[in-house]
């Protein structure tokens, strides 16, 4: 709805006006465009400081498929302590000098760090199969990941609920 | 204080069995984010590698990040084909190195 022109104003003091509002207007938009572009860098680049776990599975796995399977990772489901959770690992394969496990790989989602572990092993030790103890912030899934000497990858992921977190606590 | 480990090694098992060699190492893995009772940041000291060898051969490697639990503790196997002394090795921070070595017999 527009609004009824006073009678008293000149046109040419109208159209001044005019003007003067166009160009206010051109002004008070500048700023924001940059304010808007700042944040969105920033936010941008929190996210790109700590990868998400796909990203780090895809960045290992160097562009070959990750196929589901042979990997098997041991942890209990629910977590009292995230300070020292136990996990095993175990790969299906003969671990022969022609087919055995290089790389058994452990990422994780929600820890400060996507990285647990990088194991390597070889033809030497019989059986594909580690264990350690690790360190959980807050309920996440985790990711076992083995690189095969044929070049294939495998992988596993299994989800953990964790009461007491680690990490960050003191 | 010296670093302690505890390290087993099956004794003599039979030629081309497959067994366990469990190892675990004495060592707090300040990952860098804790504070201290009185808010400080504890600064990070980590063990960054652990490598196995037989008789000077690498049979295991791993790299440990802060996510290990503080005593880091590695499970592994090994083929014994032959007899020989396996050495323990972790390096970390702050030129953190440990070095241990055990006897491996086979039967």
């Amino acid at each position: 709805m527009t609004a009824p022109r006073p009678a008293h104003r000149p046109a040419a003091v109208q159209a001044r006006r005019r003007q003067l509002l166009r160009r206010g207007g051109a002004l008070a938009l500048l700023p924001i465009v940059p304010i808007g572009t700042l944040l969105q860098l920033r936010s941008a680049h929190a996210v790109s400081a700590v990868p998400t776990l796909r990203e780090v599975e895809r960045q290992w796995a160097l562009g070959q498929p990750i196929n589901e399977g042979r990997v098997t990772l041991t942890v209990q489901p629910l977590v009292e302590n995230g300070n020292a959770v136990p996990i095993s690992l175990r790969v299906d394969s003969p671990m022969t000098a022609a087919d055995h496990v290089q790389e058994i790989i452990v990422f994780n989602e929600r820890n400060p760090q996507r990285d647990v572990l990088r194991f390597t092993l070889g033809p030497a030790n019989g059986r594909a199969q580690v264990a350690t103890r690790i360190r959980l912030a807050t309920s996440q899934q985790l990711a076992a990941l083995a690189r095969c000497s044929d070049g294939s990858l495998w992988s596993q992921h299994v989800d953990v609920i964790v009461t007491l977190a680690a990490c960050v606590e003191p | 204080m010296a670093t302690r480990t505890l390290i087993h090694v099956p004794d003599a098992p039979r030629r081309g069995e497959v067994v366990e060699i469990r190892v675990t190492l004495g060592h707090p893995m300040e990952n860098g984010l804790r504070p201290d009772g009185y808010g400080n940041v504890v600064p990070r000291s980590l063990v960054t590698r652990f490598e196995c060898r037989l008789d000077g051969t690498l049979v295991a490697a791993a790299d440990l990040y802060p996510a290990i639990a503080a005593n880091p503790y590695l499970a592994f196997w090994l083929r014994a084909e032959r007899a020989g002394t396996l050495a323990f090795e972790w390096t970390g921070d702050h030129g953190f190195q440990h070095r241990e070595t055990r006897p491996f017999n086979v039967a």
